[in-house]
């Protein structure tokens, strides 16, 4: 009887393997982590300290459904200043608590049961559960360290079929570091308009793209009203306990994820909503953390070329995914050894989709002093386990 | 000449942790490790990077040191200017930092000294006596909440998960 308590669309989920290694990670005295998704910065002061003055003003009450009018036509601004695609305020605009939450009303707002939405991996763990809650079926699509992690427009097209709804699209990538151009982009758009999808774009990262600039999807000719923008103030501002995102589109499909959104949250944080008005008005706190995460990329991409891993070079947000393929260990053993011989926490790439294993993600949210020490131990463990220094560049 | 480009980020760099090693900074900033030590050396000559010191919180260290900014009024008659003055009091080893300032007064100097008297006595027998020097003000400092842009308390780190995806 008690195994029926639980619906079978959650027990169906996997992953419990895995935990224990996590569990262990989170406790262990001394261990060095580069397992972590997060900034390792607290949120600017000026953004706390607008919460705090919003606070003692007493703005504690819900919002519109919607989020806070201010709020979205500085969005909608922002948007415009950054990638010259104008969205209505009021309609096309959607606060919501996190990319996260956002993501997901994406999903069932679109999809019917039996869609297929096709998503490319390795990418961020919510994609693929999320369309399962969703009723959908997803379809992915791996993404090749020969092709620097790129979505390639012809493997896209090939998961295509009469039943494909969407597809999502996540640039600058976790777990990769990987980014599109403008011309990558383009390719994939064709496919889109071809086939007549729909896209999903969390381009979360987006600000942190440390070569080039980041070319938002929707402001490709003709993806507007194809594409649900979704962003959020997590990565950039530092902000991500304060659960606050936004999802941009067709007037259509935001209505109906309003609907939704209002029945389930109703609306976003107050608070957050407040600070994140303060945090569209700053700018020279995100270059500082943009700038100091770009040296500590180079840091560390040198550094596991230099003890030995070979390493794509990440253009965005703040991952790398070196391969350990000639350690002749899985992602998850290489991990779980990591930790309990040298206590360093990294990802293994596995956890990304079945194309990330060979590969761990270590995060450069982290101070230069712990990556010179993550790497240091990173070094001594692949020296035992080798038996002999490589001279692999 | 205007610092930029990799000049400007390896400052950046060294602004921040002036004890890294050029290895690293080369990583860092895309240039091999003969380039940084160049542009560092060459940046030195210049007189852009003036000096390397460790930033010491004395509460921690146990120094018992009193500091106390002094308000100082000059005699606006004289027009040899205020550089001579300024200049004479800087010499004094006891002074730590010395500003000309708009305003009520004209220079605002650091003074440092083991005990309160010895700062007190240091500015009225050097520095309220000088010719040019009508009065002074001089306010004792309680506590330093943040200095060069580092905050002596800094805020605990480590309130983040070991793991997030
Ligand atoms: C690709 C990606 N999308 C979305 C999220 C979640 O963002 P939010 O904090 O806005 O819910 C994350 C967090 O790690 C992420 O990596």
């Amino acid at each position: 009887m008690k195994s029926d308590r639980v619906a079978d669309r959650v027990k169906g989920l996997k992953g419990s393997g895995i935990r224990e290694f996590f569990d262990i990670a989170q406790q262990m005295e001394g261990a060095i982590s580069l397992g972590v998704g997060e900034p390792d910065f607290v949120t600017p002061w000026s953004i706390r300290e607008a919460c705090i003055f919003s606070l003692e003003k007493g703005y504690t009450s819900y919002t519109s459904n919607w989020g806070m009018l201010e709020l979205r036509e500085m969005v909608s601004d922002k948007i415009y200043k950054d990638d010259s695609v104008y969205y209505e305020p009021e309609g096309e605009i959607l606060i919501t608590t996190g990319v996260s939450e956002a993501f997901d009303l994406a999903l069932r707002a679109l999809v019917n049961p039996g869609d297929e939405v096709v998503l490319h991996e390795p990418s961020y763990v919510s994609y693929k559960p999320c369309t399962v809650f969703a009723a959908g079926t997803p379809v992915c699509v791996d993404t090749e360290v020969k092709d620097e992690f790129k979505l390639r427009a012809e493997k896209l097209e090939e998961k295509i079929t009469e039943h494909t709804k969407a597809v999502i699209l996540s640039y600058p990538n976790n777990p990769t570091g990987a980014t599109l151009s403008r011309k990558d982009l383009e390719e994939i758009a064709d496919v889109v308009i071809e086939h007549d999808l729909l896209v999903i774009s969390d381009e979360v990262y987006g600000k942190l793209t440390y070569e080039g600039r980041h070319t938002c999807f929707s402001s490709l000719n003709g993806m507007k009203d194809r594409t649900i923008l979704l962003n959020g103030f997590s990565k950039a501002y530092a902000m991500t306990g304060w659960r606050l995102g936004y999802a941009a589109g067709n007037k259509e499909i935001i209505e109906a994820m309003m609907k939704i959104h209002q029945y389930i949250m109703l609306c976003a944080p107050i608070t957050a909503q407040m600070a994140a008005m303060e945090a569209l008005r700053t700018n020279d706190e995100v270059e500082r953390m943009v700038s100091e995460y770009n040296r500590r990329r180079r840091l560390m991409v040198e550094g596991l070329r230099e003890i030995g891993l070979s390493c794509f070079e990440p253009k965005g947000a703040f991952y790398t995914f070196p391969s350990i393929e000639n350690t002749g260990l899985s992602s998850e053993e290489f991990a779980k050894r990591l930790l309990l011989e040298e206590k360093v926490v990294v990802i293994p790439g596995s956890v990304f989709g079945a194309s990330g294993e060979g590969f761990i993600r270590c995060s450069y949210a982290v101070s230069q002093y712990e990556i010179k020490k993550a790497l240091e131990r990173m070094g001594k463990f692949l020296e035992r386990h080798r038996g002999k220094k490589w001279d692999y560049h | 000449m205007k610092v930029e480009g990799k000049e400007e980020e390896i400052l950046k760099i060294l602004e921040e942790n002036a004890r890294i090693s050029d290895k690293e900074i080369a990583k860092m900033v895309g240039l091999d490790e003969d380039e940084v030590k160049q542009t560092i050396s060459e940046l030195e000559n210049r007189g852009v990077i003036r000096k390397y010191k460790a930033l010491i919180n004395p509460e921690k260290a146990g120094i018992e040191a009193v500091q106390a900014l002094i308000d100082v009024k000059l005699s606006p008659e004289r027009t040899v200017g205020y550089d001579s003055v300024a200049e004479r009091i800087s010499r004094f080893p006891e002074v730590k930092s010395v500003r000309l300032v708009s305003g009520e007064y004209d220079l605002s100097v650091l003074v440092e000294g083991n005990t309160m008297r010895k700062v007190a006595y240091f500015v009225a027998e050097k520095i309220a006596p000088l010719e040019q020097v009508r009065n002074t003000v001089t306010h004792f400092l309680l506590k330093t909440y943040k200095e060069n842009g580092e905050i002596y308390e800094e805020e605990e780190k480590g309130k983040r998960l070991a793991v997030t995806l």
